[in-house]
């Protein structure tokens, strides 16, 4: 029974990172550009080195 | 801009390695520039890395998606400056103005469905697991414990994920009158309700599942939707950022480029060839000619002089004009009509959708049932919770879940289809409209034929005055000059050697031909009566002139679009505002019999109220001004991307190709669309005849309803794909 709490109260805080991932991730409009984001991988900009 | 905008400021303003470090205070702005040409990865690396460079840009960033570019810029710098620079690295770039403010807004509604839809999915998936213990079997303890965390997860995201339910059903409810969020927000509140209290009573049923099915299901459907019609939107704003909303004021010889509003009654604005006349007024200086079309439908250029009057939204042609205001902004003819035509919207939005009618036959249906059901277990029992909990599940496993998907999916599914034929569907409405229509009215001048004038009887001309009018037409911008100046290079003649050539806006263009004077323009500037019109002629010395017809080039496609809409069983008709003498040529060539001509705007929205009152369903195409009231009226209405902002405003479609055969393939594809939403509701309402009895007898249980719910929903949106 002990397990089940420490699995339940993992599982909650999983979840909550993700709830807070998604929330970041949707205010800072990283779902606004769908197509860019799809191309921008395919840029040689920062193959090198990561841009100064 | 709205919050997400100054958010976006604000991040480019922390991230931006030369303001983060040092004390530079400045103000920042955002700028919004459409850029239609960006499609690739590099664009964007060009762009972004281009302007980065720019001093006084913090950041700038490439929307791919909307086919915008956001540039972050200190106070200081100048929006024409940026402009200048995308349009110098080889992409079209125009600043969006203030009044795109309304597609931020979409675009946060957009954004706060997603967050919402995120937030039910998330609390659903949690949920599901604690239900899978209580499905195999947990009894006492362990079920009260996964029934309380189920609690505590699925009440809070509830309360924040189905407000919007909540809302539109309350809005509702205070009109005492019933949507198809009534039964969602029902069913939501009273089996969240109803589990709470089982969960206290450790009770054996609880429903947090279903009702984040429910409402996880359905806010997915609505955020598609959504999306759909926000790139819809944005792209019609894209063509509305082409009309000039800039004017160029002459204050005492200086020319200062001002926004449209800043323009006072009174001042003195100048309109250059091959712009759009920005005001109304009065010709104070200068001699052109004007094409009217947009707003008469006449397609003859009409040459304007000093003390005439002139009209925002006109095509001046071939002179400079000086025009005096007496009207901008606000008050142009031009939005005043565009300001009508909002009002003729209103009386279209009565339109009862196929989804709101199956609301008023559903929603009663089940609350009378879930009724009944509590009435007969409780006289049957005697227990009000064991009839509450029938009632529960009756209204949860009678899910409007696929009622609520059966028209989202199908609209979305189709609206995509549609966007890759190139055409916009702007109103949610507009497909179910469009497959119900039994005639199409075209308008004539702009729509069936395009702008472009060809020469009537290329072959009818000798070689030689063919050759002095083109060496005469070469000069100007008209556009029957440049009609002929393109045959006459298209069939190899050489244009003769002229001198002292020179355009009199207006009236034609002059020169000397050896020793004769030479002259090609209007009728009246030659000496002769014309009273068709649509010709220009040349007069060589004392001879006699020599006339040029002219016709409008039919639009591509245009006689097999026609074929094909006889072929679908559609009645076809052209409603013109041009010469009867055009309109039947044009109508002859297209093979349509059914032709009115010199038809005022009036009349036109007349004609097609007459048609609607006699119970036919319209669809009216048109580009013009002068059709918009028809078009507002009209059962569905479409319009070519080269027609005006307000004909775009007031179309259902707005067609991206300038080919009209996706007139024919867009009513097709409607009508496939609303087969496929009456299948849905057809498969809804199987399933409810099933999902009913059980429930009554009392056997949904909350894992029974979990299936039935994925799997209607899941059989609904299925059955929309079909489409694409």
């Amino acid at each position: 029974m002990e397990s089940l709490l420490f699995l339940i109260a993992a599982t909650i805080f999983a979840g909550g990172v993700w709830l807070a991932a998604f929330f970041w991730a949707a205010r800072s409009r990283q779902f606004s550009d769908p197509k860019g984001a799809a191309h921008r991988i395919l840029r040689d900009d920062y193959d090198d080195k990561p841009k100064e | 801009m709205g919050a997400s905008l100054s958010e976006f400021a604000e991040t480019a303003r922390r991230t931006d390695p030369a303001n983060a470090g040092a004390g530079r205070q400045s103000a920042a702005r955002t700028l919004l520039f459409s850029a239609p040409g960006v499609h690739c990865a590099s664009c964007i690396s060009v762009i972004e890395q281009d302007l980065g460079r720019q001093p006084g840009v913090m950041l700038a960033r490439v929307n791919l998606s909307q086919k915008r570019v956001y540039v972050t810029v200190s106070e200081s710098i100048d929006a024409d400056s940026i402009r200048d620079r995308i349009v110098g690295l080889g992409f079209k770039a125009r600043e969006l103005e203030a009044r795109s403010s309304a597609s931020s807004e979409s675009e946060n509604a957009g954004f706060a469905l997603l967050v919402r839809v995120g937030v039910a999915g998330f609390a659903l998936f949690n949920v599901m697991l604690f239900s899978v213990v209580v499905w195999s079997g947990a009894e006492g303890a362990t079920r009260s414990m996964m029934q309380w965390l189920s609690a505590l997860i699925a009440l809070p995201a509830l309360a924040y994920s189905a407000s919007p339910f909540f809302i539109n059903a309350g809005r509702a409810m205070s009109n005492w009158r019933m949507n198809m969020d009534t039964p969602i927000s029902l069913a939501i509140a009273l089996a969240s309700g109803m589990s709470l209290f089982e969960t206290w009573q450790n009770g054996e049923h609880v429903y947090f599942d279903a009702a984040l099915a429910l409402t996880f299901f359905l806010l997915a459907g609505r955020y598609f939707d959504e999306r759909t019609r926000t790139i819809a939107r944005s792209a019609a704003e894209e063509l509305a950022a082409l009309e000039p909303n800039r004017a160029i004021r002459l204050d005492g010889g200086a020319e200062t480029e001002v926004p449209v509003e800043a323009v006072r009654i009174g001042d003195l604005v100048l309109a250059r060839p091959g712009e759009r006349i920005p005001v109304d007024g009065v010709v104070a200086e200068g001699h052109s000619d004007l094409d009217k079309s947009f707003l008469t439908g006449e397609s003859r250029p009409v040459p304007v002089g000093p003390n005439e009057v002139v009209a925002a939204g006109e095509m001046n042609l071939t002179g400079r004009l000086n025009i005096r205001v007496s009207a901008a902004g606000e008050e142009t003819s031009l939005r005043k009509i565009t300001n009508l035509v909002a009002l003729a919207e209103q009386t279209r939005s009565k339109y009862a959708s196929l989804a709101s009618k199956a609301a008023l036959v559903y929603a009663p249906t089940i609350h009378i049932a879930a009724a009944i059901a509590f009435a007969v277990w409780f006289i049957g029992t005697g227990d009000a919770r064991v009839a509450l909990n029938v009632a529960v599940s009756l209204l949860i496993i009678t899910c409007p879940c696929a009622l609520g998907l059966a028209v989202p999916a199908v609209s979305t599914a189709a609206s995509g289809r549609l966007f890759r034929e190139r055409a916009l569907l702007k109103s949610p409405t507009a497909l179910e409209r469009l497959a119900s229509i039994d005639i199409v009215v075209f308008d004539k001048t702009g729509t069936l034929t395009v702008t472009e004038t060809v020469l009537a009887d290329p072959a009818g001309h000798d070689s030689e005055s063919f050759a002095i009018a083109a060496a005469l037409a070469e000069t100007s911008n008209h556009p029957y000059a440049r009609a002929l100046a393109r045959h006459a290079m298209a069939m190899g003649i050489k244009s003769s050697r002229l001198e002292e050539v020179r355009e009199r806006p207006g009236f034609g263009i002059e020169g000397r031909y050896g020793s004769k004077s030479v002259r090609l323009g209007s009728a009246g500037w030659v000496g002769v009566a014309d009273e068709a019109g649509n010709a220009t002629y040349l007069k060589i010395g004392d001879l006699e002139p020599i006339r040029f017809a002219f016709v409008n080039r039919m639009r591509s496609g245009a006689s097999r679009a026609i074929r094909e809409l006889k072929g679908m069983g559609l009645e076809v008709q052209v409603l013109s505002g041009d010469t009867a003498a055009a309109v039947e040529d044009a109508a002859a060539r297209l093979g349509i019999d059914c032709w009115q001509s010199e038809r005022s705007p009036a009349e036109k929205s007349e004609i097609i109220q007459e048609l609607a009152r006699k119970g036919q369903k319209v669809l009216m195409v048109g580009d013009g001004l002068n059709d918009t009231g028809a078009m507002a009226f009209a059962h569905a209405s479409m319009s070519p991307a080269s027609a005006l902002d307000a004909a775009r405003v007031v179309s259902d479609i707005v067609l991206l190709d300038p080919d009209l055969q996706s007139i024919p393939r867009a009513i097709k594809i409607s009508r496939k669309a609303k087969n496929r939403i009456l299948e849905n509701f057809g498969v809804a309402a199987c399933y409810n005849l099933v999902a009913i009895p059980v429930a009554f007898l009392g056997l949904a249980t909350p894992l029974a309803a979990a299936i039935a719910m994925s799997a209607s929903s899941i059989s609904v949106t299925l059955n929309a794909m079909r489409l694409k």
